[in-house]
């Protein structure tokens, strides 16, 4: 039998320790410490001078541009892979066949765990002059310009994410109790309001923990912003690279980043009340 | 509706076909395939600086992965032993290492590292008997740091799920048979959330491997191969990065396949 309270409490102290010490140092405090350049003030090198001032939130207005790509390219790009991740989710869920449900959704996995530079490159590659363009030359359509505009960042977006949207709607739609859909139908519901009425609702916490998660990576978003949007979409992330690695101006950096963090919070908030309000929480797989 | 659905599926791998198919073309131009060839696949592999890069992600990614996978399952160990309370913390923690995005990760890693150094440098010097004191800087400590606090919350995640399925009886049986504590998690416990723990190592190595932007912020002067295939892509596209792109797909590939297969047996109805 297991030895005395004493040994016992000090393995699982062993055990949680590592990870709790990993937490912290590269968790916790970075995120201090950010939190206090935010309040503080740019050296005149660069880099940071201690103060307690609210300057940098103040300044936050001079990366308008970057705020509105981003607070309004996240959440259009998140419904935009919704549209498209729902009837795949729907079909794998309670369509296909054992067998295809499972070669499927291995195919769906897969571009989830590679790269996301070389996936957006692919685009780039589609897209940009010696792509697309020239094809359509061919036929007669020239001086089309796909490359560098919203358009495009959003179809990257679609297809960088679309794998992180269609696991959670799927695992909502695969728990759903199918009694349900025929007792509906028994009782004379037309398929769409099956659908409206129980489907759909049932499945809104996959949706929501879906929407939620994409939204928040999206904020965050840097490299698909700049290799389909050229200099010409700026998202946040590329705001914070350039403050960071070029200009240097860390505070005001810090300030960004820390209410890009507060705005994922918010949208995890809401994204849980939402979901609560439906069902219990559920845990998504992500293999 | 399966018209839609093999739409998206297209969607989803003709762009990546098209770069594979691209990087044996012959010449040089995304629009004309004028020939097979694996020229390419050469010249990025006689590339001097593409192959430190690619030795750098190895070194980052496997170690990275290992460490994660041995605290990460240490972790999903200790946390089935304590009270909800402190089990609530470290699930939020733990949560908050996946989702907050890596440019958050990045920057505050970057900013959090370079103020401790600016702090530690002066005092190794001071204490230091020779000449030239060691240095600390970023590089592939911090990157291994960084990328190794979201593989290890990925790791433990994965490994409670198996946790929870576990055959508890057998534990039972064991201890029943006078096994002790460590004989019957060497036997029964650890055999049965191995594969767990080997997906983990390998979902580990994939992000570490392919993630460009945590990267970015820590790297100090190393470069890694995303970096160094972003900066290329800065400058051209060429079918060189095809041939590049394409051994890392096909690399992450066959590590999720594998991942999966471990994964899904002994678990059909995952």
């Amino acid at each position: 039998m297991p030895g005395s309270p004493l040994r016992r409490k000090l393995l699982t102290t062993l055990l949680l320790a590592p990870a709790g010490a990993w937490l912290i140092v590269f968790l916790v405090l970075p995120f201090i410490a950010i939190i206090i350049f935010s309040v503080g003030e740019r050296a005149p090198e660069g880099g940071y001078q201690a103060a307690l001032t609210l300057t940098q939130y103040a300044n936050l207005p001079a990366r308008a541009a970057a705020f509105w790509n981003t607070l309004i390219l996240a959440p259009v790009g998140a419904f935009a892979c919704l549209l498209v991740a729902y009837p795949v989710a729907y079909y794998l869920a309670l369509k296909a066949s054992q067998r295809w449900r499972l070669i499927l959704l291995a195919l769906i996995v897969i571009p989830f765990w590679t790269s996301l530079l070389m996936r957006t490159y692919a685009w780039m590659y589609i897209l940009g002059g010696r792509g697309i363009p020239t094809l359509l030359a061919y036929v007669g359509i020239e001086d089309l310009r796909l490359i560098n505009t919203p358009g495009a960042v959003l179809l990257g977006i679609v297809y960088g994410y679309l794998p992180l949207m269609i696991l959670p709607i799927y695992v909502s739609l695969e728990r759903l109790d199918r009694r349900l859909l025929e007792a509906s139908a028994d009782l004379g519901a037309k398929p769409v309001s099956t659908f409206f009425g129980i489907t759909f609702r049932l499945s809104l916490p996959g949706v929501t923990t879906g929407f939620s998660l994409v939204m928040i990576l999206l904020l965050g978003e840097y490299l698909i912003p700049t290799m389909l949007g050229g200099g010409k979409v700026f998202f946040l992330g590329n705001a914070l690279v350039d403050l960071f690695l070029q200009s240097r101006n860390w505070p005001f950096g810090s300030a960004i980043a820390v209410t890009l963090v507060l705005v994922s919070v918010v949208v995890l908030i809401i994204a849980n009340r939402v979901s609560s309000r439906f069902s219990g929480a559920r845990q998504v797989d992500l293999i | 509706m399966r018209a839609f659905i093999a739409a998206v599926f297209a969607f989803l791998y003709l762009p990546i076909a098209l770069v594979v198919l691209f990087s044996f073309n012959a010449g040089r131009h995304a629009s004309e395939l004028t020939g097979l060839s694996t020229q390419w696949y050469g010249k990025a592999l006689s590339n001097p600086f593409l192959v430190e890069a690619l030795k750098n992600s190895l070194f980052i990614a496997t170690t990275s992965a290992f460490l994660a996978a041995v605290i990460g399952t240490a972790a999903a160990l200790g946390l089935a032993r304590v009270s909800p309370r402190i089990r609530a913390a470290f699930d939020a923690l733990l949560g908050a290492a996946i989702v907050v995005p890596g440019v958050v990760i990045g920057i505050s890693t970057l900013v959090a590292l370079v103020q401790l150094f600016d702090a530690v440098n002066p005092m190794l010097a001071s204490i230091w008997p020779g000449d030239a004191p060691p240095r600390l800087a970023l590089g592939y400590g911090s990157i291994i740091a960084a990328h190794g606090l979201f593989s290890m919350a990925l790791v433990s995640m994965i490994v409670r799920t198996r946790l929870g399925s576990l055959d508890r009886s057998l534990v039972e049986a064991s201890s029943d048979l006078y096994a002790t504590p460590f004989t019957t998690f060497r036997s029964i416990v650890l055999p049965q959330i191995m594969p767990a723990v080997l997906a983990g190592f390998l979902l580990a190595f994939t992000f570490s491997f392919d993630d460009f932007i945590i990267a970015f912020f820590v790297a100090g002067s190393q470069t890694t191969l995303p970096i160094y295939v972003f900066a290329s892509i800065r400058r051209g596209v060429t079918p060189e990065i095809n041939a590049i792109a394409t051994i890392v797909l096909c690399a992450s590939v066959f590590m999720v396949l594998l991942a999966q297969l471990l994964l899904r047996k002994r678990t059909p109805s995952h």
